[in-house]
């Protein structure tokens, strides 16, 4: 390469490099600037919010947290049941799907392919195209206002069951699990102290993923729970949206926003290595 | 020869597992998703509601509830609504995404701060949906933040009403969908970017291929059966958009019902117990869930088999 050309390119480098801090400045700005907003109102008063905006905190955060406490809505038995149902199902999750995907991964039998094959054609059916007989049959079993119908699914996840396998394809010796055998240990022994230890990176990854779709999730629970008790955060976020809000402290609404957004942010922030990287590492071939 | 045939018959032994341990999975498949499929597509054969005090049916109807369905034309509607949205979102999710992705697998820009941005971007796709837009809601209020910074910068003269103008929801929805979506999309396209053959580039380098060039005839074509799975499950995910317009506009999808989903009217079935209408919609949905799904197998698979042409 010539001295000449080395020096151009890297003017034009430069300024590229320009462009992308700014942009990628912006973009940083408009996903955080909405979470600021918000921790910002959560700590003032209904009097000041109804005022105007400003941009600085105000001292009524522990006075707005007070209130939501002992207010009309539940909202610490709301993230409790959240927080049951989360870890529950992202606990199922992860240990089944991984005993799935080793079912694939290490065995030869009969149908195999078509069991794998099976599994990833219905890993695209939505959960809502099967809401009507879901609700029906929970129902019929007795099982609405229960957690039961909230947690259990999660033992047949395809995406969760997927990852695992495209990790064990790459993670997973087959000698050590030959040498297991050999020493005398039974499958599901082998099973739980060998294969399951090592996977944990990857039960790590999907165990987050799993509690934060559990988390999050509006549509089932919404269908399944109506006892005030056993309602789940994002269901109490939409009542509050259903009722007459503009008679309420808006204090008090940001507070319960912010009870609902901001546990999630601080978990993330500390585990956002894992998150990051876990995205790709089985979801698509690289 | 009788050590080998030894060691098969162990292994035979130890392959029962296999099926042992599909038991679990395939128990909760079968109870929380087939038979709860099957007597939706069931249902949606049967005339089955609530008229005030009166439950009407279940009476066989075939395909009434369909008929009825379509030509209503709230279908089309709301399928029309779903679609704008979703596309009002996407578009610039995906071109922002292929320049974030170009830029952070650029070895020559070596930005700084990587894993900061990428920290940050992917952030608002963990945020619980309804929360975000239960958020979104009071801040665009009439008397909420948006409007006073507005108002006070002289912007406008008096609040503009968000909720109360079809462009204005469609787009903050759109806008959250984007919010949501993006660092997701760009994580997912990097991924692929970093398994193009750094070779390739390099050549192109010492051809004297500018880094548009670069980008547009080789990056882009190679990173082909990504970007079409990016947009199908994209699409998939689209159709299913419930929780945002569902609780900015609480379930209404007004103004004029311009803002509502196809997930957001099978919601309203199911509350109001029309079970023959909400089966019919869920089988209209999964058929085209299911199209989709084999667009997207189609292309994974045709890719699997060109790397074993590769390997071999």
């Amino acid at each position: 390469m010539s001295g000449a050309k080395t020096k151009a390119g890297s003017g034009g480098t430069a300024a590229r490099r320009t462009v992308a801090y700014i942009v990628l400045i912006f973009l940083s700005f408009l996903c955080l600037v909405w979470f600021y907003v918000l921790f910002i109102n959560a700590t003032r008063s209904n009097g000041q919010l109804k005022a105007g905006f400003q941009a600085y905190p105000g001292a009524y955060l522990v006075k707005n947290l007070y209130n939501l406490f002992h207010g009309a809505t539940p909202v610490v038995r709301g993230m409790l049941n959240s927080l049951v149902i989360a870890c529950c199902n992202a606990l199922l999750c992860v240990y089944f799907s991984t005993m799935t995907a080793y079912a694939i991964h290490a065995y030869e039998f009969k149908g195999k392919r078509a069991i794998f094959t099976f599994i990833l054609a219905i890993m695209m059916i939505p959960t809502q195209v099967t809401a009507l007989g879901f609700i029906q049959l929970m129902g019929k079993m007795h099982l609405t206002n229960t957690f039961i119908p909230l947690i259990l699914p999660g033992i047949a996840s395809p995406i969760t069951f997927f990852y695992m396998k495209q990790y064990m394809a790459s993670n997973l010796p087959g000698s050590l699990i030959e040498a297991a055998r050999i020493d005398g240990a039974g499958e599901f022994k082998i099973f739980n102290t060998i294969v399951l230890p090592l996977m944990k990176p990857a039960v790590a990854v999907q165990a987050i993923f799993a509690f934060v779709a559990s988390w999050n999730n509006y549509f089932t629970p919404a269908l399944i729970l109506s006892d005030k008790m056993k309602k789940t955060l994002p269901i109490l976020i939409a009542e509050l949206r259903n009722s007459d809000w503009k008679t309420f402290d808006m204090g008090q609404v940001y507070a319960m926003i912010a009870f609902a957004i901001f546990p999630v942010i601080i978990v993330y922030l500390i585990l956002s290595r894992y998150i990051v990287g876990g995205v790709t590492a089985g979801g698509v071939k690289e | 020869m009788e050590k080998t045939k030894q060691k098969k018959s162990r292994i035979t032994r130890h392959n029962k597992y296999g099926y042992i341990f599909l038991i679990p999975f395939m128990a909760a498949f079968v109870i929380f998703q087939m038979i709860p499929l099957v007597s939706t597509v069931f249902n949606s054969f049967f005339e089955n509601y609530r008229s005030g005090l009166k439950q009407i049916g279940p009476n066989f109807v075939g395909f009434g509830n369909y008929a009825k369905l379509i030509s209503s034309g709230d279908l089309l509607k709301y399928f029309g609504n779903t679609m704008i949205m979703w596309i009002l979102g996407f578009v610039p999710q995906i071109i922002v995404s292929l320049l974030l992705s170009a830029w952070f697998t650029d070895p020559s820009l070596r930005l700084k701060g990587q894993r900061f941005f990428k920290t940050v971007i992917y952030l608002p796709n963990l945020i619980m949906a309804s929360a975000f837009a239960m958020l979104f809601f009071t801040l665009f209020g009439d008397n909420g933040p948006v409007n006073s910074i507005l108002v006070q910068a002289g912007i406008f003269s008096k609040p503009y009403s968000f909720m109360s103008h079809i462009g204005s929801v469609r787009g903050l929805v759109a806008f959250m969908n984007f919010l949501m979506w993006f660092g997701n999309t760009t994580i997912l396209l990097m991924a692929g970017m970093m398994g193009i053959d750094q070779s390739l580039f390099e050549a192109a380098e010492v051809d004297g291929a500018s880094a548009n060039q670069i980008f547009f005839r080789i990056t882009l074509p190679l990173l082909k059966p990504i970007l079409i799975y990016v947009m199908i499950t994209s699409l998939i995910g689209g159709l299913q958009m419930f929780d945002v317009p569902q609780i900015l506009t609480n379930g209404s999808g007004d103004p004029m019902r311009s803002s509502m989903t196809l997930i957001m009217y099978l919601n309203k079935h199911l509350f109001s117990k029309n079970y023959g209408m909400a089966g019919a919609l869920s089988v209209i949905l999964l058929i085209i869930t299911g199209i989709l799904s084999m667009v997207v197998f189609r292309f994974t698979a045709a890719d699997e088999v060109d790397e074993r042409r590769k390997k071999s």
